[in-house]
């Protein structure tokens, strides 16, 4: 039997500048006045951006460079130190390898269950043919409360002695475990929390599942496709692009997740998670939720370490840039297309 | 046999549905039925509230200021917003429809910010503030609007792009400027997505957490409402009850300003998606 893999999915991107817009172009063409105004006018509305650019990125990834080779808090101006935030980086701070396992873990496990729970979430969606707007709602409106609030509301309901969960559990006769109280189940618990917000990313898959033309169903139907192989030689290689992009950044969600482990890990220990102290409180359970993004605040702001925290600050950079690079390179919504 | 078939799949699928339906639903009738509980009873195991105290919600507003917190939140929500407006619209018009030198290396700036951990920045960006004496408020948060925000920039460019380029060719061609073609005729018929993307800014500031932690944490009367949140618990040893009704209190008006425009915001969040 053969599946026509129909012309699937849209191309691939090969949106280049056109060679008359390209570099080279430009100065092929005798600049007239008409475009060299246009160009004013492009700097003009682009102006208070660029400056916005220019201060708010650019200048502080120049000086947290600057600042990762220098002892500095803010009472004391940065002090040259010899490498020294970068040795302890690489020798000895007990406490990179736990965060960074820890963040590699929600990269390789939480991201994909998130989607791989999106996917499933938005394919049961796309079948409904009766009230799929308010499903829409219900299973979206998660995804939309402050990520505090629900954070909040998951330890409480994970909460292990009264916790609705643990006590459901205790009537069909399992004995539920600590949740977020429990080295070993806290992060599997953030996982469930970040299930039960998945709703950003399903809404974004199921336009493209409902963006399927209908007609390569139905010759993959002619043929004789079930509907394992219908998905599978269909659906999927038009939404690869856009399973990319969720797991791309998912990625770069779960090197800068920090709202969820903090407030989860401060709130089950009956704490606050706001002002000063905060640090102190985070990675709870024995630092089981102690993730990168986190480790770097703790650092620079909670114990005042600002070089060290830059220091820290440069490998999150390198690590995002070399994603970065993959996501330009691959999607085409990043590319820049040719103004009209 | 067919026939049977298809009923069985029929009622599969409802049940899944229904299932999916319930597990979404069920920690908001938890949280909610748990607000209305004594506090006694929100200590002990989980169960049907044996009396309604729906006066915790009252509780919440004496115990701590929330009033105060709510209009810290919905001034840096909203100021966030309107700057974002006056300066990110410009600059993604621009972006989308104005050939010129360096538009792509602009547009790849804008991304690169956008996808950028904000932990990577904090650090200079702290002092920064912390030189400006601006520390302790909002301000650090509200104020780079003025200057663009990626995010907003992407996704207003997303819509821009979707307007035929016939549009501001035809009014270019009656003599229309860059900045009367964008006011006059982009504007008018991309209101749903300017909408969409100021939805987007309003709620990514009212559900901030990072930033009002490292701008205000030392100054309680600057606290918006979805960071004062996460004090309740801790704070003044407030039982479950109070804490529940608290969450429900941050959630309200999301939730609100969702089902009021919940198309436009649909609508937005479909744009974020990328096709390939």
């Amino acid at each position: 039997m053969t599946v026509h893999r129909a012309p699937a999915g849209p191309a691939r991107p090969t949106v280049r500048p056109s060679p008359a817009t390209s570099v080279a172009g430009e100065s092929r063409r005798p600049p007239s006045a008409m475009r060299r105004r246009r160009a004013l006018v492009a700097f003009g509305l682009l102006g208070p951006s660029l400056l916005g650019m220019i201060v708010f990125f650019v200048y502080p990834l120049v000086m947290t460079v600057y600042y990762s080779f220098t002892t500095f808090d803010l009472s004391n101006s940065p002090r040259w130190n010899d490498f020294a935030n970068w040795r302890f980086i690489v020798e000895s701070d007990p406490l990179i390898g736990t965060a960074t396992r820890n963040t590699l873990w929600f990269i390789v496990i939480m991201v994909p269950v998130r989607i791989l729970g999106a996917m499933a979430v938005a394919w049961v969606l796309s079948r409904v043919k009766r009230g799929s707007g308010l499903l829409r709602t219900v299973y979206y409106l998660p995804a939309l409360i402050p990520p505090v609030a629900s954070t909040i509301a998951y330890v409480f309901l994970l909460n292990p002695q009264n916790g609705p969960l643990n006590v459901l559990l205790k009537r069909l006769g399992i004995h539920g475990p600590g949740w977020f109280t429990d080295p070993s189940w806290s992060r599997p618990s953030l996982t469930f929390l970040s299930l039960w917000v998945l709703g950003d990313v399903m809404i974004i898959l199921l336009a493209s599942l409902l963006d399927v033309p209908t007609e390569q169903y139905e010759a993959a139907q002619l043929d004789g496709a079930n509907g394992w192989q219908r998905f599978w030689y269909v659906t999927l290689p038009h939404m690869t692009p856009i399973l990319m992009f969720s797991l791309v950044t998912g990625v770069i969600g779960a090197l800068k997740y920090f709202t969820e482990p903090a407030v989860a890990s401060a709130t089950a220990q009956g704490k606050s998670a706001v002002g000063a102290g905060t640090s102190t409180l985070l990675g709870w359970p024995d630092n089981s939720t102690l993730t990168y993004g986190q480790l770097l605040y703790a650092k620079a702001f909670g114990a005042n370490l600002f070089g060290y925290g830059s220091a820290l600050a440069v490998l999150l950079f390198i690590v995002t840039a070399a994603l970065l690079v993959v996501v330009l390179r691959r999607f085409k919504a990043f590319t820049p297309e040719v103004a009209r | 046999m067919r026939h049977r078939r298809n009923l069985l799949a029929v009622v599969a699928e409802n049940a899944t549905v229904i299932t999916l339906a319930v597990c979404f639903i069920a920690p908001f009738v938890f949280i909610v039925l748990t607000s209305a509980m004594s506090a006694q009873q929100a200590g002990t195991s989980f169960s049907w509230p044996t009396e309604w105290h729906w006066e915790n919600y009252r509780a919440v507003f004496d115990k701590l200021p929330m009033l105060k917190y709510f209009g810290n939140s919905f001034v840096y929500a909203s100021l966030a917003t309107l700057f974002m407006l006056v300066s990110s619209v410009p600059a993604a018009y621009a972006l989308a429809r104005i050939r010129f030198r360096g538009a792509n290396v602009m547009f790849l700036g804008v991304i690169a910010m956008m996808l950028l951990p904000p932990q990577v920045t904090s650090v200079p960006l702290y002092v920064m503030w912390t030189h400006a004496g601006l520390t302790g408020s909002l301000w650090p948060l509200i104020l780079p609007n003025l200057l663009g925000d990626a995010f907003s920039i992407f996704l207003l460019r997303q819509f821009f792009l979707t307007i035929p380029a016939e549009y501001t060719e035809a009014a270019r061609l009656d003599g229309c400027g860059e900045v009367r073609t964008l006011w006059r005729v982009i504007l008018p018929m991309a209101k749903p997505g300017v909408a969409a993307t100021s939805i987007f800014l309003f709620f990514a500031s009212w559900n901030d957490y990072y930033g009002p932690l490292l701008y205000t944490s030392e100054n309680e009367g600057a606290w918006p409402v979805s960071y004062a949140l996460a004090q309740f618990r801790g704070a003044r040893s407030v039982d479950w009850n109070l804490t529940m009704a608290a969450t429900v209190v941050a959630m309200v008006p999301v939730v609100l300003i969702f089902f009021l425009a919940q198309r436009t915001f649909v609508q937005g969040i479909t744009l974020t998606g990328v096709k390939g």
